[in-house]
């Protein structure tokens, strides 16, 4: 990954919190002193539909806020996959949320990381902080903010009725964090064949 | 202050309040709702008024009584809702009463969809109602010109005693950026001598606000006198002391190409310009930064010396004849848009610069 | 000796440019003496509409707005929340308030905004020449009914006062004529009550003058105020619609 910039498309269904996440990502990269920007998709298809937003954290001014070509796609769901997948920059990554995506046969020249964030988050006895899962993982592969930028900033974007949602949404980006540290997760750019072998 | 990470719509509000704002009148539609959102919420408590009325219609009227009785006042809508206000913004140029009015653009045609737009321009720079008038036109091209905008339009408004429009599209105002925001200011609402109400102690015998001449003489005369106005505001644009603020000029002293295009369209032909540039493409950017007075000198200086212009919009092609108008023919004038509601790609724009400086 | 007429503080020196018989010059009149009795000419704002009484601005002296059509109450709804002490008054026709304006009327009068609407209905456009208005009778011969209005393509005459009343905010609706001297001083009276109380800060008060146009209807000033006593009054009775404060019995 690019130490100069970060271009993020993150994708899931209405209701993932899919804003949030790029929110989170954002504000931390802000926070680590980086330029951001984030964009949502509006409108109809977010309510109950899929929902998406693109950030972009950099070294330097960022010019265009939109992202034909994705460093990172982050799919919460089938249909983010589907849609994303091929824009993603050669040599990018894919990570998705293995709870409710299966393997099937990705392109063999991204990175694909894959987290059952939904599975995490229902461990941890909240389904809703898939999300934040994903935020913690995605901190191991940053170049431009820590996973402790990640956690001082996180407090901060809770707003004071969730003040009680801070823990569990702490423990899902340690989670998420030290599930790729340990590196249970399909690594390697050229996966291709190990998907199809298995 | 510390920078904070805020969507266009909120930063536009923000900065409102910040610029002594204290009257809100609006009306619901998207792509502009967080705007009237946030003000429902941040004005009460700077003990200012937020009233969502019954129509765009009644919403510009309302500004038009508020700015005629001294307040600092504002409304926002987007396209269709803009069209809705036209009436008031005719009565509030040719009364010369000062406000602000955002348009977060969407696509049209008629109800169009939500989608970012630039196609309201043609109704943005050329008045927009019924008569012989004109608004001043703003574009930022980020959140943080949003606000810089907002607080900067009000000032405008006042010095020149016109509305003026920020003209923004769907993608800036809902997209988030970091923002510095500025110490507040205070405003009075008895500061202006001319308006209802005003109770100095120089008040003239009584105040009128007025758009009717029913004599042809005196609204011959008083159209002139606006003429005269949007003379002196085009001046201090094009020469004066808003000439940095008018237009933002990149790479193009050596340029053999360059993109024209304003908000959005301008930072994607800013990462078109760097990619050029890779390329071995002399590529430069010019982005207007206020639409109307266009920047007319500016283009005519470029086009002695550069070969070709490509504006890009969102649109089927609007601002696109000022830059003609301008280049009046000395240099090809290349378009390429994409409309309703689609963004071009940096990928497309390259494209076309291809088509014009390699054609082979 | 004793001076027993004059000209209202609040009326300017020009005179009105009405056709002759015309009620809006007493109309104008009695808004000016219920603006000097309450002592409130130097804070008064009006709204003008489009109509005939576009040039209101021009009788009254203190500070005007000129509003589009049928805007006026979102106009002085703006002028109002800027200036709470002033007190703001709309002076609209029957096309300009009840057709269309009748989004801003309803609107001001629901919110309840703290200003007073003077209404002036006689039934007919008559700046642009006598065409059908919103309050024009069944079977009324005008510019654009040549055949009389007719309910089942035009509808019916519209009764403001009557909807106003429905809803909860407004203080004060009444409607009111001026057709003779009992009547006129029962409008004064009105009028005055109108302002009080939006100079006491109580609210929205709304008073419908049932007026005539000789001219666009046709009519000598003296037969004009005997057939909208013989035909409009029924359609449009007389009364207090809305009293929350009791004004009119204080």
């Amino acid at each position: 990954m690019s130490t100069k910039v970060e271009r993020i498309i993150l994708a899931g269904f209405g209701g993932q919190g899919i804003l949030f996440l790029g929110k989170v990502l954002a504000e931390t990269g802000m926070q680590a002193g980086k330029n951001v920007s984030w964009i949502p998709s509006y409108g109809p298809e977010m309510r109950g539909g899929t929902a998406n937003c693109t950030v972009i954290l950099s070294e330097n001014e960022i010019a265009s806020p939109m992202v034909t070509v994705p460093d990172t796609v982050i799919a919460m769901n089938r249909p983010s996959v589907a849609k994303f997948n091929l824009r993603i920059k050669a040599g990018g990554m894919l990570m998705y949320n293995s709870s409710l995506i299966e393997r099937q046969e990705f392109r063999d020249d991204i990175r694909l990381v894959e987290i059952p964030a939904s599975d995490i988050a229902e461990e941890l006895g909240n389904p809703r902080v898939a999300n934040l899962v994903m935020a913690g993982a995605y901190a191991k592969f940053s170049n431009l903010f820590t996973y402790e930028d990640l956690r001082e900033t996180l407090p901060k974007l809770m707003p004071a009725n969730k003040k009680d949602m801070v823990e569990i949404n702490m423990a899902a980006l340690e989670k998420g964090f030290n599930y790729v540290q340990e590196k249970k997760y399909m690594f390697g750019r050229y996966v291709y064949s190990v998907f199809k072998g298995i | 202050m510390a920078k904070v990470l805020m969507k266009g719509n909120e930063a536009i509000g923000e900065a409102a309040v910040l610029a002594g704002c204290r009257y809100y009148f609006g009306y619901p539609i998207t792509p502009q709702s967080e705007l009237p959102a946030y003000l429902s919420k941040r004005l009460p408590q700077v003990d200012g008024i937020f009233v969502q009325a019954e129509s765009e219609v009644s919403a510009i009227n309302m500004v038009y009584g508020a700015g005629s009785a001294g307040a600092r006042v504002m409304t926002s809508s987007s396209s269709p809702g803009i069209s809705l206000k036209q009436e008031g913004i005719s009565y509030i140029a040719g009364a010369e009463v000062p406000c602000l009015i955002v348009n977060v653009v969407r696509g049209g045609p008629g109800l169009g969809n939500i989608a970012p737009a630039q196609s309201d321009y043609w109704q943005a720079t050329r008045g927009g109602g019924h008569g012989d008038y004109r608004t001043i036109v703003l574009a930022p091209n980020s959140v943080q010109e949003m606000a810089d905008m907002t607080i900067e339009g009000f000032e405008l408004a006042d010095k020149f005693r016109n509305p003026v429009l920020l003209l923004s599209d769907g993608v800036l105002g809902q997209m988030m950026e970091p923002v510095d925001l500025p110490e507040p200011k205070d405003y009075d609402v008895n500061s202006k001598k001319w308006a209802l109400g005003y109770t100095g102690k120089d008040k003239a015998e009584r105040n009128l606000c007025s758009s009717i001449f029913l004599d042809v003489d005196e609204l011959e005369e008083h159209n002139w006198h606006l003429y005269q106005k949007y003379q002196v505001i085009s001046d201090l644009f094009s020469k004066g002391e808003f000439k940095d603020f008018a237009v933002e000029e990149h790479l193009c002293d050596d340029a053999e190409i360059i993109l024209v295009g304003y908000g959005i369209i301008s930072r994607i032909l800013k990462t078109v310009v760097e990619k050029c540039r890779k390329r071995g493409i002399k590529a430069g950017l010019v982005r207007p930064k206020v639409l109307w007075p266009f920047p007319t000198a500016v283009m005519q200086r470029l086009a002695e010396k550069t070969a070709n212009f490509l504006v890009v919009e969102m649109s089927c092609g609007q601002m696109v004849e000022d830059v003609k108008l301008a280049v009046n023919g000395k240099k090809p004038v290349y378009f390429f848009g994409r409309t309703g509601g689609t963004i071009p790609s940096d990928f497309e724009i390259l494209n076309e610069v291809d088509k014009i400086v390699r054609p082979d | 000796m004793k001076q027993v007429f004059k000209r209202p503080e609040s009326l300017s020196k020009t005179p009105f440019h009405y056709c002759p018989g015309c009620d809006h010059g007493v109309i104008h009149r009695l808004v000016a003496e219920a603006i000097d009795e309450l002592e409130v000419k130097d804070r008064a704002i009006g709204v003008a509409p489009v109509g005939c009484s576009v040039f209101a601005y021009d009788y009254f002296d203190f500070d005007f707005n000129q509003a589009a059509h049928g805007r006026a109450p979102a106009v002085a709804t703006g002028i109002k929340r800027t200036r709470p002490d002033g007190i703001v008054f709309t002076y609209q026709g029957d096309g300009d308030l009840a057709a269309i304006g009748t989004a801003e009327i309803i609107h001001a009068a629901n919110r309840g905004e703290n200003i007073t609407v003077i209404f002036v209905n006689n039934a007919i456009y008559g700046m642009t020449g006598g065409q059908m208005a919103p309050t024009s009778l069944i079977g009324m011969k005008t510019q654009t009914s040549p055949y009389g209005r007719d309910a089942a393509t035009a509808g019916h005459p519209i009764k403001m006062c009557e909807m106003i009343a429905t809803l909860e905010s407004p203080v004060y609706v009444t409607r009111v004529t001026i057709n003779n001297p009992a009547n006129l001083m029962k409008a004064k009276k009105a009028i005055h009550n109108a302002f009080k109380l939006q100079k006491e800060g109580k609210g929205f008060s709304f008073v419908e003058v049932v007026a005539i146009c000789p001219t666009n209807w046709g009519k000598k000033p003296a037969d004009s105020h005997k057939w909208l006593t013989e035909n409009m009054l029924p359609v449009f009775p007389l009364g207090t619609f809305k009293d929350t404060t009791g004004v009119e019995k204080a």
